[in-house]
């Protein structure tokens, strides 16, 4: 291990209970810059809400999350500003029905980053010609189907140039037939080096785009390494019987 | 007598029509400034009580719009206006179209929040996370992302809201305000013909919600088409 090594997330013995409900019990992480994390875990195991306490919809019970050096956990810090920074795709896309889908993109990078009007078009355009929407510019999103829905809503995040990408079972809730389209653009994502936190069921893609695979399980991370090893030779009994029922 | 005379009678002789034409000047200004007021603070209102449902802050706020909400609600709009005229108002020489604007428009507001507070919590939380993940603060978040979207869907109970408020003046007679209800109901007393004014005047708020609701429907269907 290199000294050098550039941690864009630290998460310090993080724990989230919901009322008695304890989900997460101390979670230690660190997440380097232009890393693919793939978090996989069997339902109720806390991977979602650990993925969501990162950017603190979920804010933790106890336990830091350092995000570029911020304590985002700490009451002073304006989690807005570095919110920015964190993007973040969601199960159910959430994409606003109101506006098109240029609107959706670039709404944010007008009245948060104060862009004008026509860099942040500008900017879109070119965004949904990459991952070939550009005709659904004027469309509103119940026009579009799931896939291109969830396409939409990773490059409303991109919009905003964060320096990490937070996927919540980005494919969960899509036909398996759009679920190729989804992943492709994450893979492309991966490639140009985005920092990615990745909750999914598609072991394909933990298998070829992750450089390291978390298994979480009742709220902790009970084994973690790289996808050949994680899938190959498993050694939590937990993860052994997981595996079993998914691959 | 027949309807020609009982008409001339009622409404041209002594041009007794004027009395329907001012009252319903007056009842229309009430309508419209009421609602105004029903709508500014019924959105406070709603904004206090879905923030601390959302956020759980503004605790104390919330209790008092809450406390608002259950006395308005709880009690009929005729003993707010005389509660309002002849005691909070009791010593001062008040205008009663102000006094009439306030005591409707301050029961409104009650009806009005709990209508948009249904808007509010009827969007999808997904939504609200999406604008938070994006870095919009809470305020941003309401105005940009939620508040659009709550409008459209409750504008048919807005709407509707403001037909009952409309309908409501009709009480005004109470305060002796020369609202429409009450021009009928002088010309009424005048010519000893119940019949005539009477159901003109009921015509008259007929054709109103008939219009309004008309412009409700087209306003609807303009905002439908942003959204399909």
């Amino acid at each position: 291990m290199t000294t050098d090594k550039d941690i864009i997330i630290k998460v310090e013995n993080l724990h989230k209970s919901f009322g008695e409900l304890k989900v997460l019990r101390g979670i230690d992480q660190e997440i380097e810059r232009g890393e693919v994390v793939v978090v996989v875990g069997p339902s109720g195991s806390g991977k979602s809400t650990f993925l969501r306490a990162l950017n603190m919809l979920e804010p933790p019970t106890e336990g830091k999350i350092i995000f570029e050096g911020t304590d985002l956990t700490d009451k002073g810090t304006d989690i807005n500003l570095h919110r920015q920074k964190i993007g973040m795709v969601f199960q159910h896309f959430n994409l606003f029905p109101h506006k098109t889908i240029l609107e959706n993109i670039t709404i944010a990078p007008i009245k948060i980053l104060k862009q004008s009007k026509e860099a942040a078009e500008k900017k879109g355009m070119d965004l949904l010609k990459r991952i070939g929407l550009e005709e659904k510019a004027d469309s509103y999103p119940s026009q579009l189907s799931g896939g291109q829905k969830q396409r939409i809503a990773i490059v409303r995040a991109l919009a905003m140039d964060p320096d990490v990408m937070l996927f919540d079972e980005p494919t969960s809730a899509l036909d398996p037939e759009m679920v190729g389209e989804v992943l492709e653009i994450m893979k492309k994502l991966a490639k140009q080096g985005m920092t990615m936190i990745v909750v999914t069921h598609e072991m394909g893609f933990a298998k070829e785009v992750a450089h390291r695979v978390l298994f979480v399980d009742e709220g902790v991370v009970k084994e973690e390494n790289t996808p050949e090893e994680f899938f190959e030779r498993p050694r939590d009994p937990r993860l052994q019987d997981f595996l079993s029922k998914v691959l | 007598m027949d309807l020609k005379s009982r008409f001339i009678l009622n409404f041209v002789q002594d041009e007794r029509w004027r009395y329907l034409v001012n009252g319903l000047k007056v009842t229309l200004i009430v309508a419209f400034f009421a609602a105004l007021v029903g709508v500014v603070l019924g959105f406070l209102l709603a904004v206090i009580r879905s923030t601390h449902d959302k956020q759980g802050n503004v605790k104390i706020l919330n209790v008092i719009a809450q406390i608002y909400i259950t006395v308005i609600r709880g009690t009929p709009v005729v003993v707010q206006l005389l509660i309002i005229y002849y005691v909070i108002f009791a010593s001062v020489n008040i205008n009663k179209v102000i006094v009439a604007i306030l005591a409707f428009g301050l029961n409104s507001s009650a009806y009005v929040a709990e209508i948009f507070r249904s808007g509010i919590m009827s969007i999808d939380e997904g939504q609200f996370e999406a604008g938070r993940s994006l870095g919009f603060n809470y305020v941003q978040t309401m105005r940009y992302i939620i508040l659009p979207q709550a409008f459209k869907n409750v504008l048919p109970a807005l709407g509707n809201e403001f037909i009952v408020l409309l309908k409501e003046t009709s009480v005004s007679g109470y305060i002796a305000m020369e609202d429409l209800t009450k021009g009928g109901d002088i010309i009424r007393s005048r010519t000893y013909d119940a019949f005539m004014p009477l159901i003109v005047v009921a015509i008259i708020y007929l054709v109103m919600v008939l219009i309004f609701s008309k412009l409700v429907t087209m306003l609807e269907r303009r905002l439908r088409n942003s959204d399909h």
